[in-house]
């Protein structure tokens, strides 16, 4: 008895020298707990880790880093996958493996990119037009949001990526410019019912500041879908982004991408196969990957469950 | 002591509804209430669920532009007469409101600390390094420890969060506060702690409430006036003790014979039973005349063509209905 008490109380010191308070330890508990539940949410934590990883250290882990560049050698085109070149050659003997690897990096780029600005903008506007909901301004933003969803996400893309150079700046741009209504419509729809909840009035019955009613009452009740969406995003961005790419209109050769190897590879199916599948199996894998990452995030922020 | 807080002239509150015949209508949720308050007075505005006693409190916070009427504050002998929905800082620092759900009036992402401090800073109430320390004298206030600021609405009891709201409204040192139902969605015996606690409190602030509710016997406790309303429209209005034991509206005296009792004794002190017949119409066509006359066992012609005016009957004592034309 005394044994276990003196364990006890050790354990509790322990637990105070640690670095974080007990009270966030313990949120982060929950919020791990709940998060690993779903077994297919480490698997895809675990894939966006790597694609992370193989996007920063491409130079370092890539076999042949030189392959990216103005590079031939006719002697090793077209060679099936073995064991110096794991997905085999293209037909200028360029490494498919360097080239895939290399491909992450841009497509993570232009995710985090399109993200990094489609977010905020979308939010604000979403919060505004859901808190002014019913007056003039609710009107304009809210139409101009309909116009950008009206169209066809993909022509739109294409559309504003072909008037521009291109690269993968504009592609980067014309996803952008298609992405931030999705937001705005999220946010509105919640921002409308919080604006009407108690503690919104309360606060402007206070005499709170708009930005800070905007900020500091809605905004919070709003991020776990908003992660949630961002996190299922980053894969369906990707997906825009190689589709962009496959009909020319994002990186330029020789640098690689998704979209542009597999049209390559297209040419040449099915004898060099292996030109087409491999990267066509990387954008799955990075998609998956993001899809049950964000549905492990949508459970790790579900409230009451 | 006898100087008018709040005065309320012939306010009204009309909601547009738009019919597909395209004829538009409204909801009349206030039609014409005046009243007053005197400071210090604890006010008791009673009435059905849908007779507009919400409206009126709304409309008098401006979260809803009255159609009709004026509001009066008088704030150390300074007073803000309002036509519209814009309230000065100065009138929000001085007239807070408590809701009914204390569920849906508090953030469930802020912890208490910061839901308290929020009028504290807009206000200037202390200097910023003070807030923390005011804030567990306003928790002390409510009789809820100080170590209660790192909780969160969704980990305290709904008391506790009505309690917090409390606090909250407290916090900008307010001299007149709306409670809006403060107790109607908690169990009894918290009710009881809340309603003592709420009385301690007017005593120590010097505070002056209108207190909505429907439950006339705790307005007979703790108000020190009592109005009663129907279909928007204020029916009788007198001091508490008057008002219980002669009440003259055929609505009051069917309110009142309603209340359920226990014992012998009570039942004796109620007035006649009258037995309530009916539903509250809809405040979109109000009967023509008293709007009361549908449901009026002491009906008289006149109360179906002709809308009473509200007469005085003694000092305080004011009734809107025929029957006591002077």
């Amino acid at each position: 008895m005394k044994n276990n008490i003196s364990a006890n109380e050790n354990t509790a010191d322990i637990k105070k020298k640690s670095f974080l308070s007990d009270n966030t330890r313990e949120k982060l508990r929950i919020y791990w707990y709940k998060f690993s539940r779903n077994k297919f949410s480490i698997l895809g934590l675990c894939i966006v880790l790597i694609s992370i990883f193989l996007a920063v250290f491409a130079p370092v882990i890539a076999p042949y880093p030189q392959h990216v560049k103005e590079f031939v050698d006719y002697d090793k085109a077209g060679l099936p996958p073995c064991a110096s070149y794991i997905f085999g050659t293209d037909v200028f003997g360029r490494d498919i493996f360097t080239r895939v690897i290399f491909s992450f990096r841009g497509a993570l780029l232009m995710s985090v990119i399109v993200l990094a600005i489609a977010v905020p903008v979308g939010v604000l506007l979403g919060l505004i037009a859901g808190y002014y909901s019913g007056t003039w301004i609710d009107v304009i933003i809210m139409r101009i949001t309909d116009v950008f969803l009206a169209l066809p996400p993909m022509i739109l893309a294409l559309a504003i990526a072909a008037v521009l150079k291109p690269n993968l700046t504009s592609s980067m741009i014309a996803v952008t410019v298609m992405w931030w209504p999705w937001y705005t419509r999220l946010v509105y729809g919640m921002a409308t019912s919080l604006s009407k909840e108690y503690f919104v009035k309360n606060a402007e019955l206070i005499g709170a500041s708009k930005p800070y009613i905007l900020f500091h009452e809605i905004l919070p009740n709003c991020l776990s879908p908003i992660f949630t969406k961002m996190a299922l995003d980053v894969g369906w961005v990707i997906l825009i982004g190689a589709a962009l790419s496959f009909v020319g209109l994002g990186e330029q050769p020789p640098t690689p991408a998704f979209g542009q190897m597999i049209s390559d590879g297209a040419r040449y199916m099915p004898d060099l196969w292996w030109m087409t599948i491999f990267p066509a199996l990387a954008i799955a894998f990075i998609i998956l990957g993001f899809n049950f990452f964000g549905d492990g995030i949508r459970d790790m922020l579900d409230r009451g469950r | 002591m006898n100087t008018e807080i709040l005065k309320v002239k012939n306010l009204k509150t009309y909601f547009a509804i738009n019919k597909s015949s395209g004829k538009k209508q409204y909801v009349r949720a206030v039609d014409g209430v005046s009243f007053s308050i005197k400071e210090g007075e604890i006010m008791g505005l009673v009435g059905e669920s849908g007779s507009g006693k919400s409206t009126i409190a709304y409309t008098i916070m401006g979260m809803y532009r009255p159609t009709e009427g004026e509001i009066i504050f008088n704030f150390n002998g300074k007073s803000i007469v309002t036509k519209s929905n814009k309230r000065s800082l100065e009138f929000k620092k001085n007239v807070q409101i408590v809701f009914q759900d204390p569920g849906s009036s508090l953030n469930p992402y802020h912890d208490v600390r910061q839901i308290l401090s929020l009028p504290l800073r807009v206000h200037k109430i202390v200097p910023k390094d003070k807030i923390e320390e005011k804030i567990a004298e306003i928790l002390e206030m409510v009789e809820l420890p100080a170590s209660f600021m790192y909780k969160t609405p969704t980990s305290i009891g709904g008391g506790e969060k009505q309690l917090v709201s409390i606090a909250r409204a407290l916090c900008s040192n307010p001299k007149f506060i709306i409670l809006d139902e403060p107790t109607s969605s908690l169990d009894v015996s918290i009710q009881a702690k809340i309603i003592n606690m709420l009385l301690k409190i007017h005593r120590e602030q010097k505070l002056t409430y209108l207190f909505i509710t429907h439950d006339l016997s705790l307005m007979r406790n703790i108000s020190t006036k009592v109005a009663i309303m129907y279909l928007g429209k204020i029916c009788e209005i007198a001091p508490t003790e008057i008002f219980y034991k002669s009440p003259l509206h055929p609505y009051t005296q069917m309110l009142l014979s309603s209340i359920p009792v226990i014992s012998e004794e009570e039942e004796a002190l109620k007035p006649k039973k009258v037995v309530s017949t009916g539903e509250i119409p809809s405040p979109v066509n109000v009967p023509k005349g008293c709007s009361f006359h549908t449901r009026c066992i002491q009906c008289m012609d006149i109360c179906r063509t002709e809308d009473p005016v509200i007469h005085q009957v003694s000092e305080d004592h004011f009734v809107r209905c025929h029957l006591y034309k002077s």
